[in-house]
Parts: structure tokens; sequence; C-alpha cells
């Protein structure tokens, strides 16, 4: 079969896909190995915990946050586009009231913030928020 | 940044046996997160608070790990119960090794 020009066009878009999808995952790894390191490689079910964060944060310098999980023993939040995404673990005493921390955070970019807990009975959970970063922390 | 730390806490000085109180902490601190660069291209050294812990009486009440994605002048609100009288003890650990500490009592009525 001769290759024809719009073989070759086929060719050169799909490397050209094929690229992008190597390169997207690169950093996403970061944080997928850092949620790994949290749990130890256990299974994570969606849901059931409740992560506060604006959709749209115009300074990425105070993003706040609220985390809270029915029955958590600990919850750690993650940054999957910060230059590290580790962001912040909140372990609960005998003494808390509740699952429940709120604080500020740093986001480089528009980016998911992930959320996962520790569950008394030794799952985890996780929920993932989309969030628009308007001006980026972080410095740089 | 040993200098000009100072540690805040708001919660209530009263409460009722078993009450779930509100408790609010702020520290100013700059956070440096060692991603920065100064003018001449060099990054800035980390300099961050890493750990936050709260307790009542001896017990736990929250430990945060923190990293260097937490704001700067760092801001912690959280839940705790008040079995009885005693007091309140924050701890904040700095990357130089300093230790910030705040106390409060509360009064169970």
């Amino acid at each position: 079969m001769p290759m024809t020009r719009r073989d070759l066009m086929v060719l050169a878009t799909g490397s050209v896909a094929a690229y992008g999808l190597n390169a997207v995952p690169a950093s996403a790894s970061a944080a997928d190995d850092a949620i790994a390191a949290f749990t130890g490689g256990a299974e994570l079910a969606d849901g059931g915990v409740v992560l506060d964060i604006p959709e749209i944060a115009e300074n990425g310098n105070a993003v706040p946050i609220s985390i809270s999980a029915d029955g958590a023993v600990a919850i750690m939040v993650f940054a999957t586009g910060n230059p590290l995404p580790g962001v912040a673990k909140f372990s609960f005493g005998p003494l808390a009231a509740s699952s429940f921390g709120s604080t500020r955070i740093r986001l480089a970019r528009s980016q998911d913030v992930i959320a996962v807990a520790r569950i008394e009975d030794g799952t985890f959970r996780k929920t993932s928020r989309s969030v628009k970063v308007t001006i980026g922390g972080c410095g740089g | 940044m040993a200098t000009g730390v100072k540690p805040r806490v708001k919660l209530p000085k009263t409460a009722s046996a078993g009450d779930t109180i509100t408790i609010r902490t702020l520290i100013n601190h700059k956070m440096e997160s060692g991603q920065r660069k100064d003018s001449d291209g060099n990054i800035v050294p980390r300099s961050i608070i890493n750990r936050f812990t709260a307790e009542f009486n001896g017990n736990s009440v929250i430990d945060v790990q923190m990293e260097p994605a937490i704001s700067s002048n760092p801001y912690f609100q959280f839940e705790s119960k008040v079995p009885e009288s005693g007091e309140f003890v924050f701890t904040w650990y700095d990357d130089d090794g300093d230790v910030y500490t705040l106390s409060r009592r509360i009064e169970v009525g």
C-alpha cells in the first residue's frame, strides 16, 4: 500500500496524541506516589470525604479548605498540580469532637485537589475537587 | 524565623462537661516554601512550620503534619471535646528547631 499524504497526517496526529498522553501523567504520578505512601497501596473507595474548597480561587497563595469524614482517624490532602503534591495530614486524637479540620493552602495552578481519609476500620476513602486558580501560589 | 513569631488561639473560657467547642489558631510565619527564587535566581531555602498539635490535659485533640503548601501565617480550625476543666496546650514545630507553645485554661461549670 502506497503511503498517501492523508496517511502521513493521520500518523502525525496520532503520535502527537500519544506524546500528550505520556506527558500529562508525569506530574499526576507524583501525587499517586504520595497517596500510595499514605495508604500503603490500599484500595481507595470514592466518596465519604467532605472536601470543601472554592471552585474558583482568585489567589492561589491562600485557598480556604475544610475537610471532614465520618469515623476518620486521619485525613491527608494532596494538590496534584503543585511542585510537591503533599499539603497536610490531619490526625485526629481521642478528644477530637469530629474528624474536621480547616486551613488555608497554596495552589500553584488550576488542578485537582484530593482528600484521602483513613477510616477507623482501616479502609481508605477519597474525594477529588477541581479548582481553578487565577493567580498561582508557591512563588516561582 | 525565631523572631516575631506570635501564636494566637481563640476558644471559649468556659464550657459544659462533654461540650464540643470550636478552636481557631493562627501563628505568624512566612512559611518559605523552598520553591521561590530571589532576585539573583538562587532558590530561597525552605523554612516552614512542619507540625502543629493540640492537646487537652495531655490527650491529643489534633496533630497536623504540614507541608510547604500550607499558606503563610498558618491558620487552623477544628473541634474538641471538653470532658472536664483543664488546659489546652498548642504547639508549633519550626523547621529550624524552634518550638512555639501556647496554653489556655478552660473551666467546666
